[in-house]
Parts: C-alpha cells; sequence; structure tokens
C-alpha cells in the first residue's frame, strides 16, 4: 500500500509513561495518514495526548519513563520505531523538524541565534561553518529578520522574534514535515498573525507538510487543511477541514465549538463542557467523553467506540449506531 | 447562595469537613520519597544511632572510671578483647572515649548550626524581601565575615572567651552564619515575585506574616539541606579547633581533640589518630548522604 | 453624582530603570460604574496590568489620582490601604503560580478573614470556606488539597473563592482565563459573571483577547505603550473600530469558521518598550497608515462619537 504521496504514516500509536508505579496512558490508538505538503491541525485540550504522540513521531518521547506501547510510525516509508540512534539524529532537524511552544526556551542562550541555524546546516547538509553562515542570514531574512542580527544572542530578541529565529532553525534543511506544537500560544495576538502568515507563506513555498497542534480552534481555521481532534489519548474525530467544522460529527469537537466566545453575537451564552478531561491514569472502561457528554446512553459507558466512517468523515462515537442520530451543531452553527 | 452544601442541623454534630478529608501531608510524602533513596535511609540510619549513643552515653558508660580514668600500666595497647580499640597514651579505652565523644562532636554540631540558622535565616529572609539599602548593608556585611578564615574567628572567639564546649559552640556557630544568610536570601529571591506573595498582600497580610507564614515555608528545602550539610562541617570546624586546643578542654573525649593528642605518636602507635577521624569521617558522610537525599526528597520536580 | 466605583485621572506609573525612565503607564483616564465590567485589552508590554496594580495600590503612583468609592486613596498610607482591601481584590492570570504550593485549599481561602478578622469563630470560618467553595464550584471533599494536586479550572477557582472571601465590592481580574483551556475558560467566565450579577460585583477585566472582552464587556478601553488609544462601549468599539491598533487587533482574531478570509490587517515590526518616549504617536512605527503628522506629536483622547474616544491625527 505504498503511497508515494503520503509523508507520514501512522498506525495504532499507544505511548504510555510509568512513573511511582503508576501507569499514565497518554497516546491510545492513534492513527493518522499525512499527504506531503498538506497542513493537519492536530486540536485537543491540555492532557489529550497531542504533543506526546508528534515527539513520538520524532522518537523524542522520554524513555523511560515513557514506553512506546505498540505502533507503526512510518516517515517517507521508513519504519522510525525500526531505525538505529544514529539515522534518527540523521532524519530529526533534516526530513522532520519540531518547533515548540516557549520561545524563551527553545533557544540556547550562550550561542548566538546564526550559530544556531548554521549548526543544523553543518550537520546535515555538511556545509563548512562559513558557508552555513551565509546560508543562516538567508534563512533569518527570509523569517523577516535582518541578516545582520546572525551574531547577537537570544536575549536581545523580543518573544516573537525568537519564534521566528526558531522556525528559521526548523526550515533551515528544508524538511519535508515541520511538527508545529503550539507554536504561537506564547505570542501577542498581532504577532501571532504575523507568524502564523510567515509560516502559511514558507509552506507554500516549499512544499512542507506541517502538523500544527494546537487548542485553538481559529488557527487551525487559519492554516489547516484537515483536522484530527483528539480526546484522552485517541483520535475521535478526523476529516477535512470542511468537513469537521460544517459537518461536525463528535459531541465533544461540538463542546468545543460552543465553549468559545461568538465575536458576532456578543451575548450569546457560552456553553462550556462540564467536567474535565479524564484523569490518564484512570480512564474509563467505555468512551472517555461519556461522563461529560450530553447525548450519552447507557453503552457508551461500557466499550469504547471505534473508529467509523460517518457521512463524508471518521468519528469515534457509539451514538452513530443509530443511523438518524445529529448533534445539534450543523452546518458551522447551532440548529435547535 | 446556594444552601445545599451547608452542614445540615444533625450534621453539625459531627467532625468538621477538615477533619472529614484529612490527607495525607507534605511530610508523609517526602518521607516516601525519601526512602526510596539508599544511601540516604544509610545516612539517616547512622545519623540515628549516633544520636542514641549521645543522648545516652551517661547511661551506657560510667565518665569517671571508663572515660577519663588514667590506667598508665594498660597504654599504647593494640586492640584486644578486653578494649575493642586498644588504649590511647594515658591508658584510656579508645572505644568508650569515641562513643562519649559522640555527645561533644553532635551537641556542638547541633547548637552551633541552631544558633547560625537562627541568625542567618531572619536577616538573609530580611535582604532578600526588603532588598535595596537594607539588602546591601546586610550582604556586604556578610562578605566582610564570611572573608575572615573559620579558624581564625574560631581562635579569636575562644581566646577572647575561653576555651569550653560552649565558646566553641558560639565560635563555630558564628562562622556558620554567611552560609545561611546567603543560602536563604537566594531562596527568597526565587520566591519574593511570585505571584502568591503578591496575592498575600493583596488579602491585606502584613510584612512579617507574609515572611514567615508564605516566603519561609517555601524556602525550606535548600535551607534544610544547608543545614545537615552545615552539621558536617561544623563537626569538623569543632574538631579543628580541638585539634589546635581552643576546643572542649581536655580530659574530655573530644575527637578532634583526641585526634590532636594522638599525633605524636603517629609512628608508633597510628591507630590513636586513624579511630577518631574515622568516627570524624563516617559521621560527616552520613550526614552529607542524608543532606543529598533531603534535598532529592523535598524537590518535587525530580521524578524517579 | 453617579454611582462611579472607581475613578482615575491621569494615572501615571513610571519605572526608573539602567536605560532610562520606563513609561509603564502614561496619563490613563477612565471610570466604573457600580455593576458594570472594564475590559482593558492590549498586548504585553501596553501597561493594562501594571495599571491594574496601581489602581489597588499593590504599586505607587507616579502620578495622577485614583478615586475610589468616593475616596482619593492615591496617596494614602500602606496602612490605610490595607483596610481597604476588604472591597478591592484581584484574581491571577497564573493559576499555577498564584496560589502558595504550601497551604491547603482551606488554608488560602480562610487566609484573608482570618487575617482581616472577619470572623473570629473557627467554626463559622470553616462554614464560609465551604461556602465560598460552594459558590465557586468546588468540590467539598477538595478542602484539604494542595495546588499542584489539582487542575487550572480548579485552581483558578481556588483563587476567585480567595478573592471572594471578604466580599469586595470591586475585582480586578488580569487575564483569569488566559492559561485556561478552552472549555475551562468558558467555566471560568461563566462563574464570574454569575457572581458578578449575583453579588453586584464591579469588574475590571485585564485581557488580550478581545472575543473575550467582548463578550463580558460593557466598556472597553485599548492601551498601547502605556496609553489609552480608544475607549468606547464594546458593542460600538467591535462595529467602529476607529485607532489603526484596534483595527488591527480586531483582523488579528482568528474566527473558527471555514471560508474566505478578509484581508488582514497586519502590523509591521515589533512593539517597542516606552522608555523616555519622544512627543510622537507611540504606535507611528507600526501603523500602516503613518503620516509626518505622527511622528511629530503624541495624539490627544478625543471624542468622536459620544462615549466612543480616540488617540489618533487620522480621525
Amino acid at each position: 500500500m505504498e503511497n508515494k504521496n503520503v509523508i507520514l504514516d501512522i498506525q495504532d500509536l499507544e505511548v504510555r509513561f510509568e512513573v511511582d508505579g503508576e501507569i499514565i496512558r497518554a497516546v491510545n490508538g492513534v492513527s493518522l495518514t499525512l499527504e506531503k505538503g498538506k497542513t493537519l491541525g492536530l486540536v485537543g485540550e491540555t492532557g489529550a495526548g497531542k504533543t506526546t504522540a508528534a515527539l513520538a513521531v520524532m522518537r523524542l518521547v522520554p524513555d523511560p519513563p515513557g514506553i512506546i506501547g505498540k505502533g507503526n510510525i512510518l516517515l517517507n516509508g521508513k519504519d522510525v520505531m525500526e531505525m538505529s540512534v544514529s539515522n534518527l539524529e540523521k532524519i530529526r532537524g533534516k526530513e522532520v523538524s519540531m518547533i515548540f511552544q516557549d520561545p524563551m526556551t527553545s533557544l540556547n542562550p550562550v550561542f548566538t541565534v546564526g550559530e544556531q541555524i548554521a549548526e543544523s546546516l553543518e550537520i546535515h547538509e555538511q556545509l563548512s561553518p562559513a558557508d552555513a553562515m551565509i546560508k543562516a542570514k538567508e534563512m533569518l531574512e527570509l523569517v523577516g529578520i535582518p541578516g545582520y542580527r546572525a551574531s547577537e544572542f537570544p536575549y536581545q530578541f523580543s518573544g516573537g522574534m525568537k519564534q521566528r529565529v526558531v522556525i528559521a532553525i526548523a526550515l533551515a534543511c528544508n524538511p519535508q514535515l515541520l511538527i508545529a506544537d503550539e507554536p504561537t500560544t506564547a505570542l501577542d495576538v498581532t504577532i501571532q498573525a504575523q507568524v502564523l502568515a510567515l509560516m502559511k507563506a514558507l509552506k507554500e513555498k516549499y512544499g512542507t507538510a506541517m502538523i500544527m497542534i494546537t487548542h485553538d480552534l481559529g488557527i487551525v481555521a487559519e492554516v489547516c487543511d484537515e483536522v484530527a481532534v483528539m480526546y484522552a489519548g485517541r483520535i475521535i474525530e478526523k476529516g477535512t477541514l470542511d468537513q469537521v467544522f460544517n459537518n461536525t460529527l463528535h459531541p465533544y469537537t461540538e463542546g468545543l465549538f460552543n465553549s468559545l466566545p461568538n465575536i458576532k453575537n456578543r451575548k450569546s451564552e457560552l456553553r462550556p463542557i462540564p467536567g474535565l478531561m479524564p484523569d490518564p491514569v484512570n480512564l474509563p472502561p467505555g468512551c472517555a467523553f461519556e461522563p461529560r457528554c450530553a447525548y450519552a446512553r447507557e453503552e457508551c459507558g461500557l466499550r469504547i467506540p471505534d473508529s467509523r466512517f460517518v457521512s463524508d468523515h471518521i468519528v469515534c462515537c457509539l451514538a452513530y449506531d443509530d443511523p438518524n442520530f445529529h448533534i445539534r451543531r450543523k452546518g458551522g452553527k447551532n440548529v435547535e | 447562595m446556594s444552601t445545599a452544601n451547608t452542614l445540615k442541623p444533625k450534621e453539625q454534630l459531627k467532625i468538621s469537613a477538615s477533619k472529614r478529608y484529612q490527607k495525607r501531608s507534605q511530610g508523609a510524602e517526602i518521607w516516601r520519597r525519601l526512602k526510596k533513596n539508599k544511601g540516604a535511609m544509610v545516612g539517616l540510619a547512622i545519623v540515628v544511632i549516633l544520636a542514641l549513643i549521645a543522648i545516652f552515653a551517661d547511661v551506657i558508660l560510667d565518665y569517671d572510671a571508663e572515660v577519663i580514668k588514667q590506667n598508665i600500666p594498660q597504654r599504647m595497647q593494640l586492640p584486644s578483647r578486653e578494649h575493642i580499640l586498644g588504649t590511647d597514651e594515658v591508658g584510656r579505652d579508645v572505644f568508650f572515649r569515641l562513643l562519649y565523644g559522640t555527645r561533644f562532636s553532635l551537641s556542638v554540631g547541633i547548637v552551633a548550626v541552631a544558633i547560625a540558622l537562627a541568625i542567618g535565616v531572619v536577616l538573609g529572609s530580611i535582604a532578600g524581601y526588603f532588598g535595596g539599602v537594607t539588602e546591601e548593608i546586610i550582604m556586604r556585611a556578610t562578605d566582610i565575615f564570611a572573608s575572615i578564615p573559620n579558624i581564625l574567628m574560631g581562635i579569636v572567639i575562644v581566646a577572647a572567651l575561653g576555651a569550653s564546649t560552649v565558646n566553641l559552640m558560639i565560635a563555630v556557630g558564628i562562622s556558620s552564619v554567611p552560609q545561611f544568610i546567603r543560602v536563604t536570601r537566594a531562596a527568597v529571591l526565587t520566591v519574593r515575585y511570585s505571584d502568591y506573595i503578591e496575592a498575600s498582600r493583596a488579602i491585606g497580610l502584613k510584612e512579617a506574616r507574609i515572611i514567615f507564614g508564605h516566603i519561609i515555608p517555601n524556602c525550606l528545602s535548600p535551607i534544610i539541606v544547608q543545614t545537615t550539610l552545615r552539621v558536617a562541617s561544623a563537626i569538623i570546624s569543632a574538631s579543628a579547633l580541638s585539634f589546635l586546643g581552643l576546643g572542649v578542654p581536655q580530659p574530655s573525649p573530644e575527637w578532634g581533640s583526641m585526634l590532636s593528642s594522638g599525633r605524636q605518636y603517629i609512628r608508633t602507635n597510628s591507630l590513636l589518630t586513624f579511630f577518631p577521624g574515622l568516627a570524624i569521617m563516617i559521621t560527616v558522610l552520613a550526614l552529607n548522604l542524608l543532606g543529598d537525599g533531603l534535598r532529592d526528597a523535598l524537590d518535587p520536580k525530580l521524578r524517579r | 453624582m453617579s454611582n462611579k466605583v472607581l475613578e482615575v485621572h491621569n494615572l501615571k506609573k513610571y519605572f526608573k530603570t539602567s536605560r532610562g525612565m520606563l513609561h509603564a503607564v502614561d496619563n490613563i483616564s477612565f471610570s466604573i460604574e457600580q455593576g458594570r465590567t472594564l475590559g482593558v485589552v492590549g498586548e504585553s508590554g501596553c501597561g493594562k496590568s501594571t495599571c491594574g496594580r496601581v489602581i489597588l495600590r499593590l504599586l505607587d503612583p507616579t502620578d495622577g489620582k485614583i478615586i475610589f468609592n468616593g475616596r482619593d486613596i492615591s496617596g494614602i498610607s500602606q496602612n490605610e490601604v490595607r483596610k481597604l482591601r476588604t472591597e478591592m481584590q484581584i484574581i491571577f492570570q497564573d493559576p499555577f503560580s498564584s496560589l502558595d504550593p504550601r497551604k491547603t485549599v482551606n488554608q488560602i481561602i480562610s487566609e484573608p478573614i482570618i487575617v482581616n478578622k472577619i470572623i473570629k469563630n473557627k467554626k463559622a470560618i470553616e462554614e464560609r470556606v465551604l461556602e465560598l467553595m460552594d459558590t465557586v464550584g468546588l468540590a467539598e471533599r477538595l478542602i484539604n488539597t494542595y495546588p499542584h494536586e489539582l487542575d487550572g479550572g480548579r485552581r483558578q477557582r481556588i483563587g476567585i473563592a480567595r478573592a471572594l472571601a471578604m466580599n469586595p465590592k470591586f475585582i480586578v481580574c488580569d487575564e483569569p482565563v488566559s492559561a485556561l483551556d478552552v472549555s475551562i475558560q468558558a467555566q471560568i467566565l461563566n462563574l464570574l459573571q454569575r457572581l458578578q450579577k449575583q453579588y453586584g460585583l464591579t469588574y475590571m477585566f485585564i485581557t488580550h483577547d478581545l472575543a473575550v472582552v467582548n463578550h463580558f464587556s460593557d466598556d472597553i478601553v485599548v492601551m498601547y505603550l502605556g496609553q489609552i488609544v480608544e475607549k468606547a462601549p464594546a458593542e460600538e468599539l467591535f462595529e467602529n473600530p476607529a485607532h489603526p491598533y484596534t483595527k488591527a487587533l480586531l483582523s488579528a482574531i482568528l474566527i473558527p469558521e471555514t471560508g474566505e478570509k478578509t484581508e488582514r490587517f497586519l502590523l509591521k515590526g515589533e512593539i517597542s518598550s516606552p522608555i523616555d518616549p519622544k512627543d510622537e504617536c507611540r504606535f507611528s512605527k507600526r501603523c500602516p497608515l503613518v503620516v509626518e503628522k505622527c511622528r511629530n506629536s503624541c495624539p490627544a483622547l478625543k471624542e468622536t462619537e459620544p462615549g466612543h474616544f480616540v488617540a489618533c491625527h487620522l480621525v
């Protein structure tokens, strides 16, 4: 089933952490595929397992206490789980890059930004230090920072500019896949707009595939082609942007939309999802969302729903056993 | 206001909510983590044994008959069944003297550090909390104090006040103050600008209550660790001063002075210096292991 | 004499730094009426948090007047301020650092009551704590838990309970939901609104999130580099934003809907630090509509429509 267009293929990924005798089930059976040049929004709240799943792709899950229980991760057809450490180091930064949320701690404070960009180039592209620095300055210009600032240190840059430097490092070797873990959460809203515009432009220029991890549905609408919604370590809804936003199927996704203040209708009531995400140490036997679900029925607490194709995309919800079932949100708006 | 959750009349006789939902305290959690560290447990065991010896020294041993009574014909004996570690230059049993000496070493170490703790934590907290000129004055005074070598300070104090156990405690205590001021101030600075300290001001707490109720409890970790480690170095300092004849006066069996008197016989009977030295080393090692273990156990971010 | 809980006149707060005088809050004036919410919007470095703290006298103002319930509190001593603490409170942004990690929920919520001697009887204090916990939606069984055992949403509820413990009239909410997950944000916002109706509270709601401030506020003040650039009732601000910065902020809101995206009003560059500012519009360096006049004088706030104030030469 080799599809040359698929850059990332994850099958049944499970990751757990064993700490102090307890087992934290962070990722419980995640499957997704990403085609070259596309952007997938991996959506979920704190504790959903999105960051862990992304770290697993690059085998960066700290081990111990993290254990990748099962799952296949094929990056460009190559099995990441089977790779030796030295091969992994070759692909990290070169074929797949990652940028993290907090630009303050992503950069090494004792090296100049130019050196940090150049490091990647020297290792992966085997450029000489001089050539690498020239390319590093080009990368800075590309992200909107004057090249002469390559000799400055991270403390001399603001948060938004640091994040641009991080993007420059990530894209320096022109990776095919970029994993961005909440890259704009720590930034001001006008800076966020600038950084997202930059990421979109670079993505189109280089044809980079991207996984955008976020909890912000606005960001998803802005940059993503496809969406996968995670809850308690599982993907509970997956489809194209249009499908998930305008033909929402899962009650949790509906709840996320309802929690957002509506810019257009200021007095509309916020309808938060009651309760909290379950403790990953103590997952319920059935559907993890059942205790908070407005549509829950008895069998929802008894077995974990499987992934099924409903209407035009994939969802994990037992309610769809009933072919007439639909949630209240339809076509991107609420109907009652 | 919802009345659903207020106590119903008959429940007013029951125990209060805070008793109903008692939880395992943070102390228990720290103990649990400490237990996992084998080195720390060994250290703790040794410290406990030494403390027991020190406390019950008078019960186990007859001071006049066994510890200080000279017995010249039996001098410089090698270890035997009668004298487990041999006898010293005037015939006293080395083992019994070491046991009794625990009392001096531990008490000097603990009292000296207690003095240093009381003075150092208060001054360090004031310096860290108020900052500005106050901090400058305290810290520069500390710098001056710290630049005087411990031994020199000990000599000066003992020369002024006379050689006795209490003066030894004072001397060693005072020379330990700068460390506590610095560690406390550094710890206070990490906590000083936290939101919850600002929240304390916002609810109307006065400075003293903020410092003692909120800041110091959150700085305990480095202070506790510093305490155990300083007890170790206080014992060494006390031994050094006694070695120089400035500490506990003869014939008291303080380990440092035992080292000193054994020095002249090093070539003929090195055991006289070896055993007191070993006692000092074991005690200090145990305290260091315990201190390290406490540091790890008190740091909630370390997960193992 | 209207029902104004708070009046701020020409408030200034400057900090002396090694590089010069930092104008964190520069000539701010506004007022809030009883039972209403003033939204204070701006990005990092605009001075909104500093403004909130100066108003509460957690910081001392450099200049200007703060009139709280008809009384000028700008110059009163810290001892006097402490007495006012029962009337004005603050909810912090970070639920992780705003609670003493060594204190239980019970101790945190009861401390203001004990220290200010509002209730003396131990049993009565505990009843009050339980009542507050119930009001903010914390289960009774959590009374002896420590903050680190709880999630962000619950910790924020503890912070709210603590702020309510003394029945204040006025609460400064400093980005109270920014650090929380989306669905928890909504829970806390609903709680704050309910409390406002129930107790007639007056809020100063500081945030950078425009969608939230629109939903929550009656009036809005937009700050940039220590100054107010626009001030208007919430609905008016969203429908007719006048200042270019406000327009940029509104444009930067990402709406969770598919479909054609309108052209974004993007700003150039980054926010600078207001150290020894010159007499010019502080927004001029980033403004896409900048003209010569903007660099020569700092625009004053003028009323363009009734109740709508803008500080911009182009308006």
